[in-house]
């Protein structure tokens, strides 16, 4: 009954050290990029590459490969074929590409579901591979996570100023000469790492869970640019492991509490906007903090 | 295989492939209209939030012990009128809607792992499975008839608003101007978007939605400009898709019928791509949806 008790047995087994290490690893990155996917509004895009995740994971299961690569794969091999579609500018070319997002979605969906039918007995695989699980991360799984991951917070950290200025004011930005498509390709590739990462443990359909709710909240928290990524990143980190407590004392499932836990912390952070009414990031104050 | 024909008089001899050709083709016909304004309004991302509260609502009915439409239905519809009120002039922002419904997704797995757990009512097993990727084969001859007329009623909103909707989606400030109510509009709009997702949810399964919303209306807007030749282009691609679809599964039944019906869509989607591509290289683009309609007036 005593919850620092549980708290030791839950590290005394290796799956949840595991699930810990992997979640963690997951929240940092997830909680960073998913940062610029609110700041860039790409969160339709973000939903479509986690979507595409999943025909891939269960591609790679009928095929005998790991789940980590099948996400992987297909999430990051997603990001690249939509970062070099033309992307169109006005308003009658966006309305097209958001049907084509949504065919695109769909179809993967549908894949994923052909690929699940000719692997016969997998039926409770399906639930997991969309709505997260945290049993059964192997160590290298574990290793694997914390490579790519790293890697895309490297490389985050690496382009992160430009990509600010052309998230915030892409016409200055390409203007005095920095180059906004190739950082728009460059971060949805980064994207489609984080989301491959998330989907392993939130599984496809909840990566929002860490990617969109820890930064949604956090960019209602401050106008702060890097205060309101630092946020973020927390935010992440301590939905992650406040819900595989909860998912490991109870009997429902992970993304259930991830996502509850995050649509509660943002929920407290429009409250909290609203007392203080404070106004969201806007690029004003990022250019004063620039 | 040799005989087509013979194969056709075949599957209608099954009555629930009757069932599905007749209850798919009608969600399929009112997908088609309703999806033409959603591409048009850009609300793509609406529909595909409104695709995942299906599942939850779904799966809260049958966690609660009562018919699972009730639910579908519920929860769509309360859904749309919420994010119609959210939003200004009816175009909600999309970092709101992720977070809603992802909130709204994970209570959907809760719903699943408490049913699963607490046996109501005979737990199916696969209720999970058959509300995200659809059970169109599995229709009882009621529920056939209540889609129809759910579907035909549907169809009926749309004609009778169509054409102020149509004015308010492609120019809302001087609808405004000219005393239409279009934020009115926009919520009966987001409501019908709420029925046919409901609807759909049976014949395509709620993941796949879009697919009957969107693609049938992208293509169609490939092909015309038109907007009244668009809209009934869609629902006849839809329509096609499905009919398509259900035959190609029953020929072959590896594939899940909504995967087939999907890849026909999807397949139409392309060609309509090809021909738009094509025909702007031969004689140049520039007209859109929004010239070609004022030139109608």
């Amino acid at each position: 009954m005593n919850p620092l008790s549980k708290i030791s047995e839950l590290f005394s087994y290796h799956f949840m050290v595991n699930a810990y290490a992997a979640g963690t690893i997951v929240a940092v990155c997830a909680g960073a990029i998913g940062w610029f996917m609110v700041l860039r509004r790409q969160t339709f895009a973000g939903h479509t590459l986690a979507v595409i995740g999943f025909p891939g994971a269960s591609a790679a299961v009928f095929l005998g490969l790991s789940v980590s690569t099948g996400y992987f794969v297909s999430c990051i091999g997603g990001a690249v074929i939509i970062g070099l579609l033309p992307r169109g500018t006005t308003g009658e070319t966006r309305v097209a590409e958001s049907a084509v997002i949504g065919t695109i979605q769909a179809f993967a969906l549908a894949a994923g579901v052909l690929f699940v039918n000719l692997y016969q007995g997998f039926l409770n695989g399906v639930t997991s591979l969309l709505f997260g699980s945290f049993l059964g991360i192997t160590n290298t799984q574990v290793v694997v996570l914390g490579a790519v991951c790293g890697l895309a917070t490297v490389a985050l950290a690496a382009i992160a100023r430009p990509l600010l200025f052309a998230s915030v004011d892409a016409d200055v930005a390409s203007a005095r000469g920095v180059p906004v498509q190739s950082l728009s390709v460059a971060f949805l590739v980064l994207l489609g790492a984080a989301v491959a990462a998330a989907s392993q443990i939130t599984g496809s359909l909840l990566v929002f869970a860490v990617l969109v709710m820890p930064a949604a909240a956090a960019q209602r928290l401050t106008n702060n640019p890097r205060r309101s990524l630092v946020i973020s990143i927390a935010i992440a980190v301590v939905i992650t492991w406040l819900g595989l407590y909860a998912a490991y004392v109870s009997s429902y499932p992970v993304g259930f509490y991830l996502t509850s836990i995050g649509f509660v912390i943002y929920l407290l952070a429009i409250g909290s906007e609203y007392l203080r009414s404070h106004r969201p990031l806007r690029t004003s104050s990022i250019r004063a903090h620039r | 295989m040799t005989e087509p024909f013979h194969g056709i008089s075949h599957m209608l001899a099954i009555p629930f492939m009757d069932h599905a050709l007749l209850a798919g083709g009608l969600i399929a016909l009112a997908s088609g209209v309703v999806g033409y304004f959603l591409v048009l309004r850009n609300q793509v991302f609406t529909g595909d939030a409104l695709s995942h509260v299906a599942f939850t609502g779904a799966l809260g009915a049958l966690a609660l012990g009562v018919d699972l439409h009730l639910g579908l239905y519920l929860g769509c519809i309360t859904i749309a009128v919420v994010m119609a009120v959210l939003s200004r002039r009816g175009i909600t922002d999309d970092v709101t809607i992720g977070n809603i419904f992802s909130f709204v997704l994970g209570l959907g797995t809760f719903f699943l792992a408490y049913y699963a757990t607490h046996q109501i009512g005979g737990t199916d097993a696969t209720a999970g499975v058959s509300v995200l990727f659809g059970s169109i084969l599995g229709l009882s001859s009621s529920q056939t008839t209540f889609d129809v007329f759910v579907a035909l009623a549907v169809i009926i909103a749309i004609v009778i608003i169509g054409r102020p909707l149509l004015f308010a989606s492609i120019d809302s400030a001087v609808a405004e101007a000219r005393g239409m109510p279009v934020r009115a509009l926009g919520v009966v709009f987001l409501v019908l978007v709420g029925v046919t997702a409901g609807e759909a949810t049976q014949a395509v399964g709620a993941l796949l939605l879009l697919g009957l919303l969107a693609t049938p209306a992208g293509a169609a807007q490939r092909l015309t400009t038109h907007p009244y030749t668009a809209m009934s282009f869609s629902a006849v691609i839809a329509l096609a898709s499905v009919w398509i679809g259900l035959c190609l599964s029953y020929a072959q039944p590896v594939l899940p019928p909504s995967f087939s019906i999907l890849a026909i869509a999807t397949s139409i989607y392309l060609g309509s791509w090809a021909i738009s591509a094509w025909r702007s290289r031969v004689r140049g683009s520039g007209k859109t949806a929004r010239s070609t309609y004022t030139s109608l007036r």
